[in-house]
């Protein structure tokens, strides 16, 4: 199996995607001659042409509108936002159209849309750059939301999401792009509402997803020198949510830490620790724990944006509070 | 055209325009919920629009989409029963009176966000060129709409992407309350083409062949690859923006003088005085629209609610 980077991984899917149906497109800003943003659709434009590789003017509702409009005669438009924030430019396509459609049609208008959104902190790019808005979206029903934390997961994901027939936002974090692990070779896909098990423990449970799935990892390795074993659930998707492999954890580990990059209120901590309590009360030893972003706009300075950030002391801490509590 | 074109088009105004009365009637009898948008007035403009369209051509429009339905061949039984909120209605009950469509009939709906169909427009016609269809999309939307940033981005990318959009523009002189020139900085909508290097036209909204032939003229240019191109049409709603519009903003005069041009009127005597139709064969096609709306109005009545398993069903296509 290769080792390659989230970067790779998520330019290998639609490189394949593209190759083996002709229905998909990329359309965005500085998709196709500059080669993204983030160098993720680098040489796209040269071998598959300006018509599957558009290039479009900095107009977020034009680029989301042209993608719904496209979806619903058949294609399967992949919409790249260069980054999460431009998202509530377009908010309206995202949760009043993409998200209503389906539904408010009664089954007659198809989506099959994929829109690709980078967020993430942690990169001094200052309060309206540096966001990670992910719960916003996955409050909407008929909006599927997948956020990965792995390069694996990255290009098995965002394959299932090409050929969904539903609208999906799929997350990257900038943070993550030269993040490297193995990819098999060929074709696979990873279905879009499962959550997985990264790291097997019996101590304790840490939920997570994208980004903090790396520092969550990072705490693991460490509390691990202590004795401490961590089991790490990973969402992937935040809609739907699949609390399945979290309920079998906590069930065993009977205590958990939720660690998101967001900020804690209303958030993804909020959701998943709800429905522990909900549907898990019994096995509940110790009161669960949410590590996510200070309640801030995320300031400019380095040393003020990563104390805003959630970082791997900051989980070790919640985890120790959790297993003394 | 043939006689019978003529007389489908007179049918379909007086239709229109019956089904809005039974419909106003049943919004105040509480039958009607939300919103209800009638189009009395504009009949024409719908109308001569869309019968310049092949089955082909894709169209798209705002919440005053009653007549845009039956134009596209709609039954009224299927819109007076998504006014109902029932399961038979064209949307099954879950989407009302703003959000009709039927997607076979290659009506893409009501769209209730003001403007925000117009960049959907855009990519519906996206669609047609990536596949090389010769298809035009017909994407109608108010005078207000026009002053949204939806509107620009949509009329920019459509002309940079060279793609066959007629936008159509119903000046019917008012955003809900608020008059064009207290809401757009030029009173003329057409004038807002020039931004965007876009040909564009602009005819009289209460005369249903005026507007047939500039849409067709127009339809067959776009279809041929001369890219978008923005009409307006100069109408008015001769109700209010909404069931339950106190009217302040407008003189009962105004709206007098407006219906004195009513467009089925305008049309009727156009039949006559051209020896098309005679009085007699056009008071048989009122007595017919009339029956269709009533029995509209039997149907939708009589048809089921949408069942408790409905509300589930259709968020997504794979659960």
């Amino acid at each position: 199996m290769a080792r390659i980077t989230m970067r790779e991984a998520i330019s290998q899917a639609l490189w394949e995607e593209m190759e083996r149906d002709p229905s998909v497109f990329i359309l965005g800003e500085e998709v196709g001659v500059w080669g993204g943003t983030y160098a993720v659709t680098k040489g796209f434009f040269d071998h598959f042409g300006p018509d599957r590789v558009k290039d479009t003017p900095i107009a977020e509702n034009a680029i989301l509108g042209a993608a719904i409009g496209s979806a619903l005669t058949g294609l399967r438009p992949i919409a790249e936002l260069m980054t999460i924030n431009f998202a509530f430019s377009a908010m309206d396509y995202i949760v009043n159209q993409a998200a209503k459609m389906h539904y408010m049609f009664n089954g007659q208008m198809v989506l099959p849309l994929v829109i690709r959104a980078v967020g993430g902190g942690g990169r001094q790019l200052g309060a309206t750059h540096s966001q990670t808005p992910d719960a916003i979206f996955a409050h909407f029903p008929g909006l599927k939301v997948v956020a990965p934390g792995t390069p694996v997961d990255a290009k098995g994901l965002l394959k299932a999401a090409i050929r969904s027939q539903d609208p999906v936002l799929f997350i990257e974090h900038a943070t993550l792009y030269q993040t490297r692990g193995e990819v098999p070779e060929g074709d696979f896909v990873i279905p879009i509402g499962k959550s997985t098990i990264q790291r097997p423990g019996k101590d304790i449970t840490l939920v997570t997803y994208s980004k903090m799935l790396e520092i969550s990892t990072k705490a693991a390795d460490a509390l691990s020198k202590e004795g401490i074993d961590v089991e790490i659930v990973d969402l992937r998707s935040l809609r739907p949510l699949d609390m399945g492999p979290v309920l079998e954890s906590f069930k065993k580990t009977n205590r958990a830490v939720i660690v998101e990059e967001g900020w804690q209120s209303y958030g993804v901590g909020s959701e998943v620790a709800t429905r522990i309590y909900e549907e898990a009360f019994d096995y509940v030893d110790a009161p669960i724990k949410r590590v996510a972003q200070k309640e801030v706009p995320l300031p400019y300075n380095r040393t003020l944006e990563q104390m805003a950030l959630p970082q791997v002391e900051d989980v070790i801490n919640a985890v120790k509070e959790v297993l003394n509590g | 055209m043939e006689k019978s074109d003529y007389l489908r088009l007179y049918h379909e105004m007086v239709l229109i325009r019956r089904l809005e009365e039974k419909s106003a009637e049943l919004y105040q009898q509480g039958k009607i919920g939300g919103f209800l948008h009638l189009y009395i007035g504009q009949e024409a403009v719908s109308t001569g629009l869309i019968s310049a369209r092949t089955p082909e051509d894709r169209v798209i429009t705002a919440y005053r989409d009653h007549g845009v339905a039956i134009n596209c061949g709609l039954s009224a039984n299927e819109v007076m029963a998504e006014l109902l909120g029932k399961a038979t209605g064209c949307s099954g009950g879950k989407g009302g009176s703003m959000h009709l469509a039927d997607v076979k009939k290659n009506f893409w709906g009501g769209h209730a966000i003001v403007g925000g169909h117009l960049p959907i427009a855009a990519g519906l016609a996206l669609g047609d060129v990536y596949r090389k269809d010769p298809n035009a999309t017909i994407c109608m939307f108010g005078d207000g709409a026009t002053n949204i940033g939806y509107f620009h981005e949509a009329l920019n990318i459509s002309k940079v992407w060279n793609l066959p959009v007629l936008w159509v523009c119903e000046n019917n002189q008012y955003g809900m309350g608020t008059s064009v020139d207290r809401a757009s900085a030029v009173s003329e909508i057409v004038q807002k083409a020039s931004g965007y290097g876009m040909q564009s036209r602009q005819v009289d909204g209460m005369d249903v062949m005026a507007v047939r032939q500039a849409a067709d003229e127009m339809l067959t240019q776009i279809r041929a690859g001369s890219g978008p191109m923005l009409l307006e049409v100069i109408t008015y709603r001769f109700r209010g923006h909404s069931m339950g519009d106190p009217e302040r903003y407008r003189k009962q005069e105004e709206v007098h003088k407006w219906q004195e041009n009513d467009p089925i009127g305008i049309y009727r005597k156009y039949l006559v005085e051209k020896g098309i139709a005679s009085e007699e064969e056009l008071d048989q096609t009122d007595d017919a629209a009339m029956q269709e709306a009533l029995a509209a109005v039997e149907f939708a009545e009589s048809s089921p609610e949408p069942g408790p398993e409905e509300l589930f069903r259709h968020i997504y296509v794979e659960e």
